[in-house]
């Protein structure tokens, strides 16, 4: 086995992991698929039935009371992005949540923002 | 700052998307290091998806997702002005990951090392085909030989507009020079669709 494992499940690859028992053994959350830095906010005064939720869910709907991106909720989280996806496209079938996909950069509003970017960088 | 049409938006975060490639060992990690600070960021993939060795798994039943761990950063530019990169695992084998990460990415940085130039090969195929701006950034490791930029520019047979700059990985000035690099290139290739279209932005 451990040669198997060698194969390709080397230190890179990281541990293998059964599917997670939150998300009911899902591996792809349902409708449209959500960016990595796609913005979330939890929708303010909504109600809720605690019984119909993981804590998980609770945990992100807290962290989200301000904007937070996919990728930052899954690693406040610590928990893979593809079961925050699945907990969050939850969420969203509750419409406890909002989610802002990202604007694609040939069709930002602004083309100062991209410019703003390059001068933010130079402070660094 | 009121953005028309984008009033659902208000005081949501503008996020910007750059991916950061390249072979194994390039300097992909020590990068984003430099710039952010860095988090880990997990995915979990099944293992069994098509295309992908599914052999291994002898002995090991019931175990059906790897979890693979990319290295995450992010730049606050400004309030509600956010800049994110993500060091994208180079081995063929992660490269299911790639698609997500690439929609709607501002461009990417790939990281090259002259000894071993064949390995940032089809990261440059990828963007080349996904039509995503990047830089190609060339990683002076200690002891290595330094090249002209040009002579890897024509080693990987690039596109007379794809920039080729020269980097130490380790140095936070290094690194932000790159990422400029590649955001004005971005603005370049953005703008240049743009005229296409017969919308030309005056400079």
């Amino acid at each position: 086995m451990a040669q198997a494992e060698d194969r390709w499940l080397d230190q890179a690859a990281g541990p293998v992991v059964r599917p997670y028992a939150l998300i009911g053994g899902r591996t792809r959350p349902a409708g449209e698929a959500l960016d990595v830095i796609a913005m979330i906010i939890a929708v303010r005064g909504a109600s809720y039935d605690p019984a119909d939720l993981e804590p998980e869910h609770m945990a992100a709907l807290r962290l989200s009371s301000l904007p937070i991106s996919v990728a930052d909720l899954a690693a406040d989280l610590d928990l893979p992005l593809g079961v925050v996806q699945i907990l969050l496209s939850d969420l969203r079938e509750r419409s406890l949540v909002t989610i802002h996909h990202p604007i694609p950069p040939a069709r930002l509003p602004d083309p100062q923002i991209l410019k703003e970017v390059v001068d933010g960088l130079r402070r660094l | 700052m009121v953005y028309a049409g984008s009033d659902d938006r208000a005081g949501v975060p503008v996020s910007i998307k750059i991916l950061i490639a390249g072979g194994f060992g390039v300097g992909k990690t020590t990068l984003v290091g430099s710039v952010t600070e860095i988090r880990p960021l997990r995915t979990e993939e099944p293992l069994t998806a098509p295309g992908r060795h599914v052999d291994v798994l002898d002995g090991v039943e019931r175990k059906s997702t790897t979890t693979v761990a990319l290295d995450f950063g992010r730049i606050t530019i400004r309030q509600n002005l956010v800049v994110y990169l993500f060091g994208t695992p180079g081995q063929e084998r992660f490269w299911f990951m790639w698609d997500e990460l690439a929609r709607g990415a501002l461009g990417a940085v790939v990281l090259a090392d002259t000894r071993r130039l064949a390995d940032c090969f089809p990261s440059v195929d990828y963007f080349e085909k996904h039509h995503v701006p990047f830089v190609l950034a060339v990683n002076c490791f200690d002891g290595a030989r330094r090249y002209n930029p040009d002579a890897v520019r024509s080693a990987v047979d690039l596109d007379t507009e794809v920039p080729v700059v020269l980097c130490d990985a380790r140095q936070p000035s290094s690194g932000r020079d790159v990422l400029i690099a590649l955001v004005e290139h971005a603005i370049a290739t953005i703008r240049r669709g743009t005229e296409l279209s017969a919308e030309a932005v005056t400079p």
